[in-house]
C-alpha cells in the first residue's frame, strides 16, 4: 500500500530552521557547529555550561528554563538562574560527600524538579549521569548500578524501601543515597536530600572537563549477555544542540514538551540537554499518559513544539475514536516522534487530528543524538524515518560471511542501516564492554542492528530488528534480561521470550516457558511466574504473558531459536531449520 | 450485578495482569498507577478485558479518569444500570 505524501509549501520551508536541506548539509560541518557553542571559560567543555551558564552570562537568566507540573497540576516555574543555583547547589553538595571527577551518580526518580537539577549538577560537577527507569523493578536496578559502579544514587524515599534497600549492600562502590521527600529523618545510612540542598553551596565554579571526558551512561540491551552501558563524553552536546535545531526546529521562545522519560536516552538527550542548549522553556508532566490531560497541557501551556512517541500518538488515536474533537492547538508548531517507527496510519491521523503531521525520526542509545528525520521544511513519506541529517552520513550494508561489509547502492535494497562514525555524540565504549563495542563496527561503518531500506530520494524506511531484541513502547528490552529472570522462577526450566505485534506499543513481550518436574502447567502456575517477573523486572520489562511448553526450540549448541517461535506464532514461513535440533513441543 | 461482583471481576481481571499485586491491600480510591508498578499499557489492557468480561464500553479517552478502584467499580455500575 502507498501512501500519499505530504507537501510542505514554500511558506513551511522558509519558516523552517533547516530551509534548503541540500544546500545546508553540503555547507555543513562539525566544527562549525562547535562554534555555536560557548565552552568553558578556562578551555574545555561542559554539556551542563552550555545548557545553563551561557544563557545566564549571556543576561538570558530570567527567561523560563524549566516549567514542571505536578500531578495535581501543581505549577512550578525554574528559570535559567534558578535552574542554575540548583545545580550548583547540587554539585556542590556532591563535592562535600567527596564525589570526585568521573564518578558515577545514578538517578531513579520520577519526573519530578529533582532529577533535572541532579542530572545538571552532576555534570557540573564533573560526574558521570546515569538515569534509570523509576518503572524498573529491583532485578534491572541492581544490574545497571553493578555493571556501572554507582557511587551515588538519588531517588526517593518510596523508591529506596520499595526497590533498592533489600540489596544496596551488595554495590560495594555505593557510598551515599540521597533521598527527595523526606524532610524529617531520613532512613538509617541516607540523606534527606532537600535540607542538604538548602544547605549547600549556590555559587560553584563547573568542572573543567575536557571534550573526551565520560559525562553520560546509558544502558541498553543486547539479545545476550548483561544490560550495556552507552559511554557518552560531553563533547556529544555539540550533537544534542545542533540535532534539537535542525531536527526538532528548536528555537528560542519554544515552549518544549518532550514526553518521554529521563530514564530513557530520549529523555535525557532531548528532554534535558537539547532543549536547555537551545534556549527553550522545558514542560516537564509528572503524570502519566492521560489523552485528555496531554490535550490539555498541549493547549493551556502553548506548547510549540512536542517530541512524543509511537505509543502515546497511538492511544491518543484510540481515544480519538471514542472522542474525536479535532485539538484546538494555535501555538502548536512542530511535532516530532521517535522510538520506533510511526506508521503511515498514525501520521495522517496527526494531519486530521492536529492539522500538521508526526515527524519520525531515528536513532539509538549509541547515538546519542537524532541520525535520521524527517525535517519541518521537507515532504513527509508516511511510514519512512525520513533522511540523513547534515553531519551524518547513513547507508545500507549487507555483512558477508567472513566479517567484512558491503554497502547495498541500489534503492531499496533490504540490509542493515549503518552510520560513518565521527559525529561527536557517538558513544565512546560499552563500559567494560570492549569485545561486545568493538562488534559494533565494520568496513569504516556503525551497524545499527536495524534492517532497513533507502528509497530513490534518499529516505529511510525501517524494516525489523537484525537480532531477537524487542522493541516495546520506544524501550529496548533484551530477551535475556527477561529470560534470566525467569529462570529463577523454581519452577521454569528453560525460557525463551519474544517480541509479538501490538497495535498500540508496536511490540509486547511474551514468554514461553518448559517446567521443571513436579510442576503442573496452567492459570496459577501462569500468574505465579508472571507475577515473579513483574516484581522482580518491572512492568515496563516484565513479559505480559507467559505460556507452557514442553520443550523450547533450540538449535545443535543449544541456543533458544527464538525466530522460530515467533514465526509459529505468528504463522509466519519457518525459514532455515538446518540448524534446529531439539524441536518444540 | 452488585458493586462487589464487579470489584470481584476487576480483582479477577487484575490478577491475570499483575499477579503480584495484592488487591486486598489496594486503598480503592487512589491511582493503581501510585500504589502499585502497573503501567499505561496495563490499565488499558485492564479496561479491554473489562469490556469483554462486563460488555460495557470504557471509552479511552475515560482511561485516565479510571484509575482507582472506586471509580472502574462506579463507573461500570453507572453504565449497567443504563442497560
Amino acid at each position: 500500500m502507498s501512501w500519499p505524501v505530504i507537501r510542505k509549501s514554500d511558506a513551511d520551508r522558509a519558516a523552517a530552521n533547516l530551509r534548503d536541506y541540500d544546500a545546508e548539509t553540503a555547507a555543513f560541518t562539525w566544527k562549525t557547529a562547535r562554534a555555536e557553542l560557548a565552552g568553558l571559560p578556562g578551555g574545555g567543555l561542559n554539556i551542563a555550561h552550555e545548557a545553563l551558564d551561557r544563557h545566564v552570562a549571556a543576561g538570558h537568566g530570567d527567561r523560563t528554563a524549566l516549567r514542571w507540573i505536578g500531578r495535581d497540576d501543581t505549577v512550578r516555574d525554574f528559570s535559567y538562574a534558578d535552574l542554575t543555583k540548583q545545580a550548583n547547589r547540587f554539585a556542590s553538595l556532591l563535592r562535600s560527600l567527596g564525589v570526585k571527577p568521573g564518578d558515577r551518580v545514578y538517578a531513579v526518580l520520577g519526573r519530578i524538579p529533582e532529577l533535572y537539577i541532579a542530572a545538571l549538577g552532576t555534570l557540573k560537577a564533573g560526574a558521570v549521569f546515569t538515569p534509570l527507569f523509576s518503572a524498573f523493578g529491583p532485578e534491572p536496578l541492581q544490574a545497571r548500578m553493578e555493571i556501572g559502579e554507582a557511587n551515588i544514587l538519588v531517588t526517593t524515599e518510596a523508591l529506596y524501601h520499595r526497590k533498592v534497600e533489600a540489596w544496596r549492600d551488595a554495590i560495594p562502590s555505593l557510598g551515599h543515597v540521597l533521598l527527595v521527600g523526606c524532610p524529617g529523618a531520613a532512613p538509617p545510612r541516607c540523606i534527606g536530600l532537600e535540607a542538604a540542598l538548602a544547605s549547600a553551596d549556590p555559587v560553584l565554579e563547573t568542572a573543567a572537563t575536557r571534550p573526551e571526558d565520560m559525562a553520560l551512561l546509558h544502558f541498553t540491551s543486547g539479545t545476550t549477555g548483561r544490560p550495556k552501558g552507552a559511554v557518552h563524553v560531553h563533547e556529544a552536546v555539540v550533537a544534542h544542540h545542533v540535532t534539537g535545531h535542525t531536527a526538532l526546529d528548536l528555537r528560542p521562545g519554544d515552549i518544549y514538551w518532550c514526553t518521554a522519560d529521563p530514564g530513557w536516552v530520549t529523555g535525557t538527550s532531548y528532554g534535558i540537554i537539547s532543549p536547555l542548549t537551545n534556549g527553550v522553556t522545558l514542560v516537564v508532566d509528572e503524570a502519566e499518559f492521560d489523552a485528555e490531560r496531554w490535550r490539555r497541557i498541549l493547549g493551556e501551556q502553548k506548547v510549540t513544539v512536542w517530541y512524543t512517541a509511537p505509543t502515546a500518538v497511538r492511544m491518543l488515536m484510540k481515544a480519538w475514536d471514542s472522542d474525536p474533537r479535532p485539538y484546538d492547538l494555535p501555538a502548536l508548531r512542530f511535532m516530532a516522534s521517535v522510538g520506533e517507527p510511526l506508521n503511515p496510519e498514525a501520521v495522517l491521523w496527526s494531519v486530521e487530528a492536529f492539522g500538521r503531521p508526526f515527524h519520525d525520526n531515528w536513532w539509538q542509545t549509541e547515538t546519542g543524538g537524532i541520525m535520521i528525520a524527517n525535517f519541518a521544511s521537507m515532504d513527509i513519506k508516511p511510514g519512512s524515518m525520513g533522511r540523513p541529517l547534515p553531519g551524518v552520513t547513513a547507508g545500507i550494508v549487507e555483512r558477508a560471511a567472513d566479517g567484512s561489509v558491503s554497502e547495498a547502492l541500489e534503492p531499496m535494497a533490504l540490509g542493515e542501516l549503518a552510520l560513518r562514525p565521527g559525529w561527536p555524540s557517538i558513544m565512546r565504549g560499552y563500559l567494560h564492554e570492549e569485545e561486545r563495542f568493538r562488534k559494533c563496527f565494520a568496513g569504516g561503518w556503525y551497524l545499527s542492528g536495524d534492517l532497513a531500506m533507502r528509497d530513490a530520494d534518499g529516505y529511510y524506511w525501517f524494516v525489523g530488528r537484525a537480532d531477537d531484541v524487542i522493541k516495546s513502547a520506544g524501550h529496548l528490552i533484551g530477551p535475556f534480561e527477561v529470560e534470566s529472570v525467569l529462570m529463577e522462577h523454581p519452577a521454569v526450566a528453560e525460557a525463551a521470550v519474544i517480541g509479538l505485534p501490538d497495535p498500540i506499543s508496536g511490540e509486547t513481550v511474551k514468554a514461553y516457558v518448559a517446567l521443571r518436574a513436579g510442576f503442573e502447567a496452567g492459570e496459577p502456575l501462569r500468574r505465579d511466574i508472571l507475577g515473579h517477573a513483574r516484581k522482580r523486572l518491572g512492568p515496563a520489562v516484565a513479559p505480559r504473558d507467559v505460556a507452557f511448553r514442553q520443550n523450547l526450540p533450540k538449535t545443535r549448541s543449544g541456543k533458544l531459536m527464538r525466530r522460530l517461535l515467533k514465526a509459529r506464532e505468528l504463522g509466519l514461513p519457518e525459514g532455515d531449520l538446518s540448524t534446529l535440533e531439539s524441536e518444540e513441543r | 450485578m452488585t458493586d462487589e461482583d464487579i470489584r470481584s471481576v476487576l480483582r479477577d481481571e487484575l490478577g491475570r495482569i499483575a499477579p503480584e499485586i495484592d488487591f486486598d491491600r489496594l486503598d480503592p480510591s487512589v491511582d493503581l498507577r501510585e500504589q502499585a508498578d502497573l503501567d499505561s499499557m496495563d490499565v488499558l489492557n485492564l479496561l479491554t478485558a473489562l469490556h469483554q468480561r462486563l460488555g460495557v464500553d470504557i471509552p479511552e479517552s475515560k482511561a485516565a479518569a479510571l484509575a482507582t478502584v472506586d471509580a472502574v467499580v462506579a463507573y461500570i455500575s453507572s453504565r449497567r444500570s443504563g442497560l
